[in-house]
């Protein structure tokens, strides 16, 4: 569906508590526009836990649950049998985790959830940090950047989550970018109208966490498409379909910008270019884009 | 009434099917796993027809729990040890939520080393999770306590989740023959579970936000008040189960022979159900001796101690050990009477570990109680 034809109803409303700039909430409009109001939020420690506003107000117009921080998964497999049982099979349960509460602590729970088939939406919005506490490093934070526990830099590349999900041999799982609307509300879309276990991730650039002024979140998450720092893509009943840019690049139809054009906006990069250049390290961020590039070419490419 | 033999876990199954919880969601642990294996059964017969959530650890089985009951669900779960323990977040987060989630503890000892005897550290452990807590001591009261709980968790007053102990293998695994009503006797009694808020599209209520200090101080008040209101609701669920069913194991606590006595014997659990036999051998030999087994530590039972300790001189068991301070019981007794009573309180530990307590140990106990000869807590048993 193209923008000008996304519904007008909100869920996120206005007023919340998020940051000026903040991608969780261009997230959230984009994939509530996209489920409907039939819909019930499973929502573990994160920023949309303080998006969500102080009690006794809240800037959902849908059901939400709160639940521990490693208990999105297992919290949304409970509403899932509670409703089945209750006959109530058109509401969509979506668990909204970031990426600590996905990739990190909350991995477990949520690989149990995929592998009993539970029939939700598994969202993972991801800052690539623990941004809710004042970031600090996960495990989708990428190599060199500083956070709070990083101060020279990650020492270790992010993990692959979304081949770690592929592996549950679910019926869907996806990677989108705030920035591309079209990209997250079909994705979203798609995954409502699938039974079973599904898995969305979208990327969300997070100005304070990764230090870059407010007015370029969008711009953000376009260049770590085009860098190749990040992948638009979907696997359906696991059959791989590389989306948009990405699309492009697997195929070589473009040449992928160098990383450079993307980290040097990010101040959680400043130290890679002062006080002199850092291109031992550059040049390993470059090489390990290349490497995961030629490994999807190799996996995904259609021979 | 049939009367069934079985075991304790398997009794305990028998009574959660027929509460009719729409979701059960369990995670196996020794020696709570027959309990759960039975429940798998059930669902193989069609004889359960809620949904069985078979999760990857405790803390999803409670996570889960927590889900369906907020969805509006009947629940249920059982766990042991190690089990609770990792539990332990999502049990605070149960309760705060209000959510009557209702679940079986198999009391086993905490590793390490490993040992997957009775003791009952793993719940006393949790007292402060805002968890009501029952402890039984006979295959009837497990069947009876599991259904009394449904019955209390939900009520509009409490809308708490509860805990129902028993022992490990003492009980979980000991066949004996317990009475099993009628399934409309149990339908009667609990009826179907009407929520006091769930989530519900069309009321799009956001549960468990922030909330500042005003607002949660008043969630803490308001579950102590539930507490409080458990307390006066468990002896009238008790005698209305009886009216039902012909079986009554006492309010929070059973009294045992307690006239004229000059001592009380307070124990728990498994070491509650000896101790009536070493209390009618102590009584046969003289002794003015009578048992308030403690069938419930929270809401704690403080009217009812307090007038054993206006009656009596109080001896305490504990098959637990608050490691710097001593057994929780004898501390919780003493704090009931602080002011209300100058009786003195004997405490000992005993079977920590799964050590066996005989009747005749409890009555060695008490005769050295009734010596005057226990000021502190004694460890019992500990070899020199």
């Amino acid at each position: 569906m193209a923008l000008k034809d996304f519904p007008i109803d909100e869920c996120l409303l206005q007023g919340n508590a998020a940051c000026p700039g903040c991608p969780a909430t261009i997230g959230l409009r984009l994939v509530l526009k996209a489920l409907g109001k039939k819909t019930i939020l499973v929502v573990p420690a994160c920023c949309t836990a303080v998006i969500e506003s102080l009690y006794p107000a809240t800037s959902f117009d849908v059901p939400v649950m709160n639940i521990a921080f490693e208990a999105a998964a297992a919290g949304a497999s409970g509403i899932e049998a509670s409703l089945r049982q209750q006959g109530k099979n058109d509401i969509t349960i979506a668990a909204w985790a970031g990426d600590g509460g996905t990739y990190d602590i909350g991995i477990q729970a949520l690989s149990g959830a995929l592998e009993r088939k539970t029939n939700f939406i598994y969202i993972c919005y991801n800052n690539q940090i623990y941004s809710n506490t004042g970031i600090q490093r996960s495990g989708a934070t990428p190599f060199a950047a500083w956070t709070t526990t990083t101060v020279s830099g990650k020492e270790e590349f992010r993990k692959e989550m979304g081949e770690i999900i592929i592996a549950h041999h679910i019926p869907y799982v996806a990677q989108t970018c705030i920035s591309y609307p079209e990209d997250v509300y079909n994705k979203i879309l798609k995954a409502k109208s699938i039974k079973g276990p599904k898995y969305v991730e979208i990327l969300a650039p997070c100005p304070p966490g990764w230090r870059f002024g407010m007015e370029k979140t969008v711009e953000m998450g376009r260049l770590a498409v085009e860098t190749g720092a990040w992948a638009l893509w979907e696997c359906e009943n696991d059959v791989m379909t590389f989306n948009g840019k990405s699309k492009l690049l697997l195929e070589k139809k473009i040449e992928r910008k160098p990383i450079e054009e993307w980290i040097k906006y990010q101040g959680r990069f400043g130290h890679l270019f002062k006080p002199q250049k850092d291109t031992v390290r550059l040049k390993q961020m470059e090489d390990h884009i290349d490497k995961i590039w030629e490994r999807y070419r190799t996996c995904y490419l259609p021979h | 009434m049939t009367i069934i033999i079985d075991t304790g876990n398997r009794i305990a199954a028998k009574a959660a099917i027929m509460a009719k919880p729409a979701v059960v969601a369990a995670y196996p642990i020794t020696p709570q796993t027959t309990l759960v294996e039975a429940i798998a059964e059930y669902v193989a017969t069609g004889e359960f027809k809620g949904d069985y959530i078979c999760v990857e650890s405790e803390h999803s089985a409670m996570s889960a729990c927590i889900g369906a009951s907020a969805a509006g669900s009947r629940t249920f779960t059982a766990t042991s040890s190690h089990g609770l323990l990792l539990m332990h977040e999502m049990l605070h987060w149960a309760a705060l939520a209000r959510l009557p989630v209702v679940m079986c503890n198999i009391n086993r000892v905490v590793g390490p080393g490993w040992n997957i005897w009775v003791d009952e550290n793993d719940s006393i452990s949790q007292r402060d999770t805002g968890w009501i807590q029952f402890y039984c001591s006979s295959n009837q009261e497990i069947f009876d306590t599991v259904i009394q709980a449904f019955k209390l968790a939900e009520h509009e007053k409490v809308v708490l989740p509860v805990m129902v102990n028993l022992n490990a293998f003492i009980l979980s695994h000991t066949s004996m023959p317990a009475d099993v009503p009628e399934q409309r006797i149990v339908d009667d009694f609990l009826g179907s579970y009407v929520p006091k808020w769930k989530l519900d599209i069309e009321n799009p209520i956001t549960f468990g936000n922030i909330i500042g200090p005003d607002y949660y101080y008043k969630v803490r008040k308001a579950m102590q008040d539930a507490q409080d209101h458990a307390r006066k609701l468990i002896p009238q669920i008790s005698r209305e189960w009886k009216k039902l069913s012909g079986y009554y194991h006492g309010d929070l606590l059973e009294l045992y022979k307690c006239e004229g006595a000059e001592y009380i014997l307070l124990s728990m659990g498994a070491i509650g159900a000896e101790s009536k036999i070493a209390i009618d051998n102590l009584q046969k030999t003289g002794h003015k001796i009578g048992l308030a087994r403690v069938r419930v530590i929270r809401p704690f039972p403080i009217e009812e101690i307090i007038a054993l300790g206006k009656q009596a001189d109080l001896i305490v068991i504990d098959r637990n050990i608050s490691v710097g301070l001593e057994g929780a019981l004898f501390s919780e007794v003493k704090t009931a009477l602080y002011g209300e009573s100058e009786a003195d309180v004997h405490g000992f530990i005993a079977g920590l570990g799964g050590k066996d307590v005989t009747y005749k140990d409890i009555e060695t106990m008490c005769t050295k109680a009734m010596k005057g000869k226990t000021k502190h807590q004694i460890w019992y048993g500990v070899e020199e």
